[in-house]
Order: C-alpha cells, then sequence, then structure tokens
C-alpha cells in the first residue's frame, strides 16, 4: 500500500478511497506535502481540477510518482470555493504551471504561489470555464460574442 | 558556446526581447519574454495559450467516442499516440478486454508514429540550429510513413484511428507488406542521418554542453520522455509500466551518457531521439513477425457508459508522459477529462536550463526540448 506512510501519522484525519486514492483536508495539506516529498515521491505528474457540483465544493487531485521506488500515488483534496490551497510549487516546480491553470480554468485560489495569473485563457478574460456554472459572456472587450452557432453545431 | 555564470562581469543596462508567436523557432504560436543583458539571457517568460481550443471544456459536453478525434487535434505530430492515450484511458474506466489483434495493430501503429514524430523533431532541430539539408532528408522518409497511414486510415495527419476498445479499421491486405520494406529502407537511413549531422562537428560544437538539464531539476520539473532520458533517468512507461503489450517485446531504453559532452545536454536530447528510431524499428520487426488474425471490431462497446468514479492513465508518446484523467458520473458524457500534457512540463523547465546562455543558444535549448503548442495549449 503506497498510501501507508500517511495512515500510519494521520489514521482517521484522511479517507482512503475504493481506487486507492487519498481523501484529504485543506488544512494538512501543507504538512501533508512535505511528508509526500520526504517518503521519495519526487514527481507531480498532474494536477486536476474538478467541480463536485455539490454545496459549492470543488476538488484538487494531485498524481504523484517516486522514481525511486517506482510507486504511484493520488492525493485529493475537496474544499469549499472560497478555501485558498497551500501552493506546493515550491516543493514541486511542475505544480506552477499546474496551479496556474487550476486557477485559470477552474478558479482554484491558491495562497504562496510564485506567481499566480491565469496562463491559457487572455489575462482580461473574466470567469473560470471549467465551472458548471460558468456562463458564457455576452461581450469580450466591446466585441459581441456570436449567439447564433448553427453554422458549426 | 560559453556561459555566463558570474553576471558581474557585465554592466549593461537590462532589456525585454520579445520572439514570437509569429517566429519560425518557435516551432507555433508560442511567445517568449526574454530579459537580455546584451546577448546574455537573464530570464525567459514563456507566454502560451495563442492556440488554446477549449479541449477540456468541449470534452464535457461531447460523448466518449466524440472525444477521439479532438484528442488527435491536440498533439498534431504524433495523433496516434493520443488516441492511443485516451483509449486506454477509457478502457480503464469500462474495464474492456482488448483482442491480441488490437493490442498488435495498436503497437504497430504507435511505433510507426514515434519515428514519425522523432523524425520531424530531428530535422527541425537540425534546422534550428542551421542544417537545412537534413530537415528535407527527415520529411522525406516521415512521408513514407505518412502513406501507410493513409492506406490504413485515410488520413495523413489526424487519423482518427484508435478507439476506446479498437480500431477503426483492420489493416489493408498489404500493409505489412509495405510495412516492412518501410524498415528495409528506412534503417540504412539513420546512418546517413548520423553522417549527414549527428557526428557533423558544426552541429556538435552547437549543441554538445549546451542547455544541460540535471536529473533532478528534470524530474522536479516534470519533465518526461526522451528529453528526461536524455538527463541519465532511466524512466519509459513502456518499460517501467508496460501498458498494452509491450512487456512482450524485447527493447531497450536509450539514456543520455554525454558521449560528446555532459549528460542532458542538448546533443544527448537529440540522439535520444536518434537510437528511440533504432528501438522503435525492432519492436515494429518483432509486432509484424508475430502478429495473431482476429476481429478488431469485436470489443467496442456499443455505447460507452462507464460506471461512476475516475481514472489517471499514463502513456509513453513521442513527447513523453501523457496521462489522461477522467472522471464520470455514470452517464454517457465525462464530468471532467484532463490531459497532462508532456510538452507543457517540458516547456516549463526552459527558464530554469537557459538563464546564463545566449540568445541563439535559448534556440538550440527550445529546439531540442521538442515542443509542440497544440499540445501545450490544448
Amino acid at each position: 500500500m503506497n498510501s501507508k506512510f500517511l495512515q500510519d501519522k494521520y489514521k482517521d484525519k484522511i479517507k482512503i478511497l475504493d481506487n486507492g486514492s487519498v481523501l484529504i483536508n485543506s488544512d494538512n495539506w501543507e504538512e501533508i506535502s512535505e511528508l509526500i516529498k520526504k517518503n521519495n515521491f519526487d514527481y507531480l505528474m498532474s494536477v486536476t481540477s474538478y467541480d463536485l457540483q455539490i454545496d459549492d465544493m470543488l476538488g484538487l487531485a494531485y498524481n504523484f510518482y517516486s522514481t525511486t521506488s517506482r510507486t504511484y500515488l493520488e492525493v485529493r483534496i475537496e474544499f469549499n470555493k472560497e478555501t485558498e490551497i497551500q501552493s506546493v510549487a515550491n516543493i514541486w516546480q511542475t505544480a506552477n504551471w499546474h496551479e496556474r491553470e487550476a486557477f485559470d480554468l477552474m478558479g482554484v485560489l491558491f495562497k504562496n504561489h510564485p506567481d499566480l495569473k491565469r496562463i491559457l485563457l487572455p489575462e482580461d478574460w473574466e470567469g473560470h470555464p471549467l465551472r458548471k456554472d460558468y456562463k458564457e459572456p455576452e461581450f469580450y472587450n466591446g466585441m459581441p460574442m456570436p449567439k447564433d452557432k448553427s453554422y458549426w453545431e | 558556446m560559453f556561459k555566463i555564470t558570474d553576471k558581474s562581469i557585465i554592466g549593461a543596462d537590462e532589456m525585454i526581447l520579445n520572439m514570437g508567436p509569429q517566429h519560425p523557432s518557435t516551432h507555433g504560436v508560442l511567445r517568449l519574454k526574454i530579459i537580455t543583458d546584451g546577448e546574455i539571457v537573464s530570464h525567459i517568460e514563456p507566454i502560451i495559450g495563442y492556440l488554446h481550443r477549449c479541449f477540456e471544456k468541449h470534452c464535457e459536453n461531447l460523448s466518449y467516442e466524440q472525444i477521439v478525434p479532438f484528442t488527435d487535434r491536440c498533439d498534431y505530430l504524433a495523433s496516434m499516440h493520443m488516441g492511443h492515450a485516451y483509449s486506454i484511458a477509457v478502457e480503464k474506466l469500462l474495464d474492456v478486454q482488448l483482442p491480441e489483434r488490437v493490442e498488435y495493430i495498436r503497437v504497430i501503429v504507435a511505433e510507426l508514429q514515434r519515428i514519425a514524430s522523432h523524425l520531424i523533431a530531428v530535422g527541425a532541430f537540425g534546422l534550428d540550429v542551421g542544417a537545412i539539408t537534413p530537415f528535407t532528408w527527415t520529411l522525406r522518409d516521415r512521408e513514407r510513413i505518412l502513406d501507410l497511414f493513409e492506406q490504413l486510415s485515410g488520413a495523413r495527419l489526424l487519423y482518427n484511428y484508435i478507439w476506446p476498445g479498437g480500431v477503426a479499421h483492420d489493416l489493408p491486405s498489404n500493409f505489412i507488406k509495405n510495412t516492412e520494406e518501410f524498415l528495409n529502407y528506412f534503417e540504412p537511413q539513420i546512418v546517413e542521418y548520423n553522417n549527414l549531422l549527428t557526428t557533423n562537428k558544426i552541429f556538435i560544437e552547437r549543441a554538445a554542453d549546451v542547455g544541460i538539464i540535471p536529473a533532478d531539476v528534470g524530474i522536479n520539473f516534470g519533465v518526461s520522455g526522451p528529453s528526461l532520458r536524455a538527463s541519465g533517468v532511466d524512466y519509459d512507461l513502456r518499460k517501467t509500466e508496460p501498458y498494452s503489450i509491450y512487456d512482450k517485446f524485447d527493447f531497450d531504453v536509450p539514456v543520455g551518457r554525454g558521449e560528446m559532452g555532459s549528460v542532458g545536454d542538448c546533443w544527448d536530447r537529440y540522439w535520444v531521439r536518434v537510437k528511440e528510431m533504432e528501438e522503435s524499428i525492432k519492436i515494429l520487426r518483432q509486432a509484424l513477425k508475430s502478429i495473431p488474425d482476429g476481429d478488431v471490431h469485436e470489443a467496442i462497446p456499443k455505447k460507452i457508459r462507464p460506471n461512476k468514479g475516475e481514472v489517471y492513465s499514463r502513456y509513453e508518446s513521442a513527447r513523453g508522459d501523457v496521462g489522461f484523467y477522467l472522471r464520470s458520473d455514470g452517464k454517457n458524457i465525462p464530468t471532467r477529462v484532463k490531459m497532462r500534457s508532456p510538452a507543457y512540463c517540458n516547456l516549463s523547465v526552459l527558464n530554469e536550463v537557459s538563464s546564463g546562455w545566449m540568445i541563439s543558444d535559448v534556440i538550440t535549448i527550445l529546439g531540442s526540448l521538442d515542443i509542440v503548442l497544440g499540445e501545450i495549449d490544448r
């Protein structure tokens, strides 16, 4: 079990899901991230943000890999969308751009991120498109957005 | 070819140089904001998003089958790999068992695609540092692979060939013979590339010892694929965590050894790609010899409606580690599709490795990373 070191330390504070991933609380994330790094998970593969569609909750899934022991770990955090999540960009540099992407498209707020700004969308874009309650804006920089989609849909 | 580490010896004012979005050496619509002191680069900020086509947002409104052509357009130089990576993720979610023949066909097209993609990478890298002829040679040989794919799927660039549960069509009758002919033609060509480019003194001077990515920096930034293996890290998903039927084949994973300079320099990243083409030929020869008969459509599900759940699957594409994170809530439309694109992470290391080098070396480093903007911006 790859997540044994987390279970030993945090016991009921974390939850092991069916597929082996670990669901944790956003308060413990700073401590846990350092513990994960200490346990040789040196490769952060991906940070995925998702919208839970219940009670304004968002989620983040971190996929880790250890190049020394060749094991795999997934850690998930689910939190209210107002909550600021501790950035792990100083531990794994991969997180820098992935967290910017999560902020840009899903509107996840990170604290202590070195450079939190939009990455894929223009800087003056409003809203976070991957949220399920996202409404397409009617105007962008004064230009009307086409509503008639019959020519391509 | 020399790196300034002591910044105090030059006192000129810094200036901002804007490279791109329209620039022949940025391999697409990438903009680099370079802060330079004279010719010496002190900081690079890559600005991406010019090719953002809302791939992930589109996926939330499309059924699982309809997403396949969209994945092709992410990495347009290795479309087969994207389709394959996505199909593996969906199959993991559905828990489908594939017929043996499908797995063989997928490995054959994936390895042909790897050769095609590396040919562009190798040729374009030569072009970036000023060698024009090798690019025309590699394109000439890539054309023969595209001809094979055209026979197979009817398209030359965006194939929509690998589907969840199978492939679109069985192999055409003469495909195996044509592929063997191509391999017989192509294997001696690699020697020609080596004579023309790899061992060329001017090329070595431009590429060796430039832009070294140390192994720990590469891992920390999430660099993957040939770019990480050039730093001496033996990390190839085909070997470390074999998916499909890669565990049946005998092949090596080339890693950088610093033959012309230091481990992890631009020349190593180039050389790993050349060696990988040789390994792909090895895999292809084995696969072509032992491909079994069977029905390629038998496992394609009538309707893709996975159970509630999440899956993260990984795949070794020509550029590195492609990950697909799928979330399903039991409908025929995924609630979230996230693509972990390898070139996105590979590009993020650019600032770290290029500060201290000259502007012309930034072109070399960027060329050696082999980025595809379609995949970075999605």
